[in-house]
């Protein structure tokens, strides 16, 4: 059973918001990760980078497969991690804490579309 | 409904991940994961179930003279107990299959381990073209339970922990019967290591007893990564009916001094006046990593090739691949780009062998 923690946002691609003022910080999930298995490479976006929700935007690569990376919110990418590009592995060792980029939103009420930790779990399975 | 191996529960069990592989439900990945497993073979040693493989007798007053028209390496050059890898073909020189023979200790005798999922189509391959021969085609496949014991420890496991000390007599490709038993020193991970086929019960009895011992289980998602560093080529990807062993850079498991053999004519025709494709390896200098299917281009953007298999390479920590080209952007040190989603990035061809291998001579 992956872990889902409670007072984030998801979407239906896997991956997880946490809001912070106008700035949405993305990641992926803990099924994600598990699908996965070990991850190996980020391709990250650039700082500046103006994305569309639902859009991709990057993706991770494991051994074996590589999984796009959707944004669950529209904005400009104002941060990407530069830990989890150096060392993928922290994506497998904590999906929670290792946020992959931050984005400055440029609708907040799109967030209202996203799931809660309840209605994602019923997908994450 | 996918088939079972007789080693299926015991994967669930353990936690493996499952995915249809060949017509069979098998392990990709155990929870250690693929990069434990991966290193676990290149450092210590690893098990996999392989009982997926096929198992196809040939006997017969004629099982050599057969053999050796269906096969393209020369059987009639090797000692009994010894073991040869090469393809069966179709006459314009595509593969039907990639296989090893093991020449049996009694005259006539051969064992043919085939691919899992073409175990079908070569039995039906092999009585098609048995006509004129007196031999007779069995296919145990489905007897016949296989694992493989592979790594640097692997010698000393299978004598200190499964009782098997006429492995250490063993050099590589060659091989001995046991009671209910077949132990050959061969593998698919570039690494010293055994295969063991033995019955159901059997198997299960090795595997239970190896996973007590605390020796890593193995699945096929680190089996894939350690032969593709090695340099060796999986049916499917890097040999096809179009591909031919030419094209894959085989040609040394092909005799074309052998009187004949099915495919021969196609191959002397494809070494005389080259191939249209061939098989490179390629590294893409980015972390970045070129998957099957991506086209692989000249700098000026240009498509003249595929990649068949590609890796970040656990061992190497390199983006490295196997790409199917143009013949004339095959040679070592050409620069060419591989696109990977909607980026591209520079590659150079380089030797498929990325790997050192480390076989018991």
């Amino acid at each position: 059973m992956s872990k889902i923690i409670e007072g984030l946002l998801y979407s239906e691609s896997h991956e997880w918001v946490k809001i912070d003022g106008n700035v949405a910080i993305i990641g992926v999930s803990d099924f994600a990760q598990s699908e996965l298995g070990d991850i190996t490479y980020v391709d990250m976006p650039s700082d500046g980078d103006e994305i569309e929700k639902g859009s991709e935007f990057g993706a991770l690569e494991s051994v074996k497969t590589a999984a796009d990376l959707y944004s669950p919110v529209s904005g400009t990418v104002v941060a990407t991690n530069r830990a989890v590009e150096d060392d993928p592995s922290l994506i497998n060792a904590d999906p929670y804490t290792n946020w992959i980029i931050k984005i400055e939103m440029s609708d907040k009420g799109e967030c209202n579309s996203l799931l809660d930790a309840a209605a994602y779990a019923k997908i994450a399975e | 409904m996918d088939k079972l191996t007789c080693l299926h529960d015991s994967h669930v069990a353990i936690g493996a991940v499952m995915s249809p592989f060949a017509g069979f439900d098998m392990p990709i990945r155990y929870p250690a994961g693929i990069i434990a497993e991966h290193n676990a073979v290149r450092t210590k040693v690893g098990v996999f179930d392989v009982s997926h493989m096929g198992e196809i007798f040939i006997d017969g007053p004629d099982a050599t003279r057969f053999v050796n028209h269906i096969f393209t390496n020369d059987i009639t050059k090797a000692a009994a107990g010894e073991i040869l890898y090469g393809m069966m073909l179709y006459p314009d020189g595509g593969v039907v299959d990639d296989l090893l023979v093991y020449k049996g200790f009694t005259a006539e005798h051969y064992l043919l381990v085939v691919n899992a999922s073409n175990i079908d189509k070569d039995y039906e391959w092999m009585l098609s073209n048995a006509e004129g021969y007196d031999v007779k085609i069995d296919n145990q496949s489905e007897q016949w339970g296989q694992i493989a014991v592979q790594g640097p420890e692997s010698e000393d496991v299978l004598v200190r922990i499964l009782g098997l000390p006429q492995a250490s007599a063993l050099t590589f490709y060659t091989y001995c019967e046991l009671p209910g038993l077949i132990l050959s020193r061969t593998g698919y991970t570039g690494e010293d290591g055994f295969e063991i086929y033995a019955s159901s019960e059997k198997t299960k009895e090795f595997w239970q007893t190896l996973l007590e011992a605390g020796i890593q289980p193995c699945g096929l998602g680190c089996r894939d990564t350690l032969r593709f560093e090695a340099g060796l080529p999986l049916y499917g990807d890097e040999l096809s009916p179009e591909i031919s062993p030419v094209m894959a850079g085989l040609s040394i498991f092909c005799k074309l001094d052998k009187e004949e053999f099915i495919g021969k004519e196609a191959l002397v025709e494809q070494k005389a006046h080259g191939t249209a494709r061939k098989l490179v390896g390629l590294e893409v200098k980015d972390r970045a990593i070129p998957r099957a299917g991506y086209s692989v281009e000249t700098p000026e953007g240009e498509v003249v090739g595929v990649v068949t298999t590609g890796y970040h390479s656990i061992t190497l920590d390199r983006s490295l691949a196997f790409a199917l080209v143009d013949s004339a952007y095959g040679a070592l040190g050409t620069q060419l780009q591989v696109r990977i989603r909607s980026k591209v990035f520079p590659a150079e061809v380089i030797k498929k062998r990325f790997y050192q291998t480390n076989y018991k001579k």
